[in-house]
């Protein structure tokens, strides 16, 4: 099985330490993990390269390497749509809801974790319970309702029913089970309210589990699709990804750097946060399935 | 599961025991931390009340109705489960998230279990770091700005796919008109963004393998390939018990994909149920048959679970 080729040159993919024979494995081993590496990053970096050509080169036209770079598709892509509108209403509609879990999964979360109640287990068995329930299942009585509201075809119905989180409420109870309870009785000593425990004691101390639910709020609901796609009708009231996909659909296979560009504009918050809460995220993501 | 049930039992007896009970001031204490609690759950237990348990509710209710809205909802018995069941759209569509999910599974886990394996082997720290950003980078992207993506890659007359098939002298594949390769369009774009979620789970199943069960073995002269079978899988079975059953959950309420890309076509060959619930509802108006196609994607949704976990008795291992 170890047949080894005395060949350490032919391998710079994976530096082996100790100079170890380079065997036919490894070169098979490192072959497939750059593989998986070029067809993972390939068409994210096509994306960029092809929203770096001019507007008005159609798909197949050429490639970065003969014609150069031009951002005048970002430029382009503000005259198409309005895209100022479509990044402030992601921006918003993001924005609020991920602060509102932040603040609804830290009061539920701490009342789960702290407060003796009765009925306490059976509550948050509930709670649990509606994280099995399929957002489509549930999508046409909550459109039913927003409508009855009077809130069919703004932001505010793309909020209000995102505000709960049972995740978020889960994670924030484990969080806060985590954390020391000597600290509430030694506020209480110091005469701090129950209130004021939450506030002064724990909150500051669960800044990382809520930057969990605010990174994951955050990367949900910026690139939610489905929901828009159903609560909003006109496009005042599109988020980016609705955008996006309807001006592709305008555009057809014309133009598509600006398309393109618009594409890569949405994604820079997306990878923003992958860059620097990539742990939060990481750790949110695989938490609810941790044993 | 079991231990967020566990956790609570330990969580209850412990806040029972340092209560500190009989004065008036902890009584005093303990009904205004009852107030507090009503507080600090009411936006939480509210709003899922409203968002989400009523809905439920409503649901299955509407199932049994016919309602477009304008005219006043009418009863209509267990219509809409006979017409959606006579309906070959609805069928079709059925049929084919069954098979979406069972090819995109399957090829989930393959690939992030083998990636994973790869990423676990001897290398340096900022390369396994780069690798492991590197494959779940696309699962911070929307589904619907990647299917945009995709279905330029994969046009058939100007897709890059295409032209690289043609360097090996591959005729074009017809893959956004062609029923067949359609469908393998649509699994190949998931697979491609959700593989990531998958490969962190099989991380971290990996990282809590003991190393000297690896050393022992090669001691006794297991290779890869014999190591993979007798000691990683047989250990890391808990992990893709837990990640199969987050992939076939969420891979059974495939939209974005299909929508953007195809739009269900050609034909009806990519045509998933919640495409269905969503025309049924939102074109055709027919909310009570949508609710039924909902109501039946629950029940799937459930029955695939509950086989999942019967099948795990017999390959899942438990130390």
């Amino acid at each position: 099985m170890t047949t080894t080729i005395q060949n350490p040159t032919s391998t710079p993919e994976v530096p082996v330490r100790r100079r170890r024979p380079v065997s036919g494995r490894t070169i098979g081993r490192a072959a497939a993990l750059v593989a998986g590496t070029v067809l993972t990053l390939g068409p994210v970096l096509w994306t960029v390269a092809s929203a770096l050509q001019s507007p008005s080169q159609s798909l197949g036209g050429g490639s970065l390497f003969t014609n150069g770079i031009t951002f005048d598709a970002f430029k382009d892509v503000f005259h198409q749509v309005n895209m100022w509108l479509l990044l402030w209403n992601s921006v918003l509609v993001t924005g609020l809801v991920a602060a509102g879990q932040m603040f609804t999964a830290a009061l539920a979360g701490y009342a789960f974790a702290r407060i003796d109640f009765k009925g306490r287990g059976l509550l948050f068995g509930i709670v649990l319970a509606t994280m099995m329930v399929p957002l489509q299942v549930t999508i046409v009585p909550v459109f039913m309702l927003i409508r009855g509201m009077g809130l069919s075809d703004t932001l505010l119905a793309l909020i209000l029913p995102a505000l709960p989180t049972a995740f978020g409420t889960f994670l924030m109870r484990q969080y806060f089970l985590g954390l020391p309870p000597e600290l509430a009785e030694a506020a209480a000593i110091d005469g701090a309210s129950p209130l004021r425990t939450f506030r002064s004691v724990y909150v500051p101390l669960a800044w990382p589990g809520l930057a969990i639910v605010g990174i994951l709020a955050f990367n949900y609901h910026w690139n939610e699709f489905f929901r828009p796609l159903i609560m909003t009708i006109s496009e005042q009231n599109f988020t980016l990804p609705l955008g996006l996909v309807s001006l592709q659909g305008n555009m057809g296979t014309g133009s598509v750097a600006t398309v393109l560009a618009g594409v890569v504009l949405s994604m820079i918050p997306a990878a923003v946060v992958f860059v620097f809460g990539q742990r939060y995220l990481r750790e949110g993501l695989t938490a609810g399935s941790n044993k | 599961m079991s231990t967020t049930l566990r956790n609570q039992r330990a969580q209850t007896t412990g806040s029972a025991s340092n209560d500190p009970t009989g004065t008036k001031t902890a009584t005093a204490r303990r009904d205004g931390r009852k107030w507090m609690a009503a507080l600090f759950l009411a936006p939480t237990i509210g709003g899922i009340a409203l968002f989400t348990l009523v809905p439920i509710v409503a649901s299955v209710l509407l199932a049994f109705f016919r309602w477009d809205i304008i005219s006043a909802p009418k009863f209509v018995g267990l219509d809409n489960f006979a017409s959606i069941g006579a309906d070959p759209t609805v069928r079709v569509a059925f049929l084919n998230t069954i098979m979406f999910v069972i090819v995109a599974v399957l090829l989930q886990l393959l690939v992030a279990i083998s990636l994973a394996v790869l990423v676990q082997t001897r290398m340096p720290i900022w390369l396994r770091t780069f690798f492991r950003s590197a494959f779940f980078f696309p699962l911070v992207l929307s589904a619907s700005s990647v299917s945009i993506i995709m279905s330029y890659l994969f046009n058939q007359n100007f897709g890059l796919v295409n032209k690289i098939l043609g360097l090996v002298a591959i005729p074009p594949v017809p893959w956004l008109t062609s029923p067949a390769a359609s469908m393998a369009v649509i699994v190949l774009v998931y697979v491609w963004q959700n593989f990531g979620f998958t490969f962190l789970l099989v991380l971290g199943g990996l990282s809590s393998i003991p190393t000297e069960l690896y050393e022992a073995s090669s001691i006794d002269g297991a290779g890869g390939w014999k190591q993979l079978r007798s000691i990683t899988l047989p250990l890391l079975s808990p992990t893709l018990l837990v990640a199969s059953v987050m992939a076939v959950i969420s891979a059974l309420q495939i939209f974005d994909q299909p929508y953007v890309i195809t739009r269900g076509g050609p034909g009806d060959a990519t045509r998933t149920a919640v495409m269905v619930i969503f025309e049924s509802a939102f074109k055709q108006l027919d909310f009570g048959r949508a609710s039924a196609i909902g109501v039946v994607l629950t029940l799937l949704i459930m029955a695939a679970t509950a086989v999942q976990f019967r099948l795990s008795r017999r390959f899942v291992y438990y130390s």
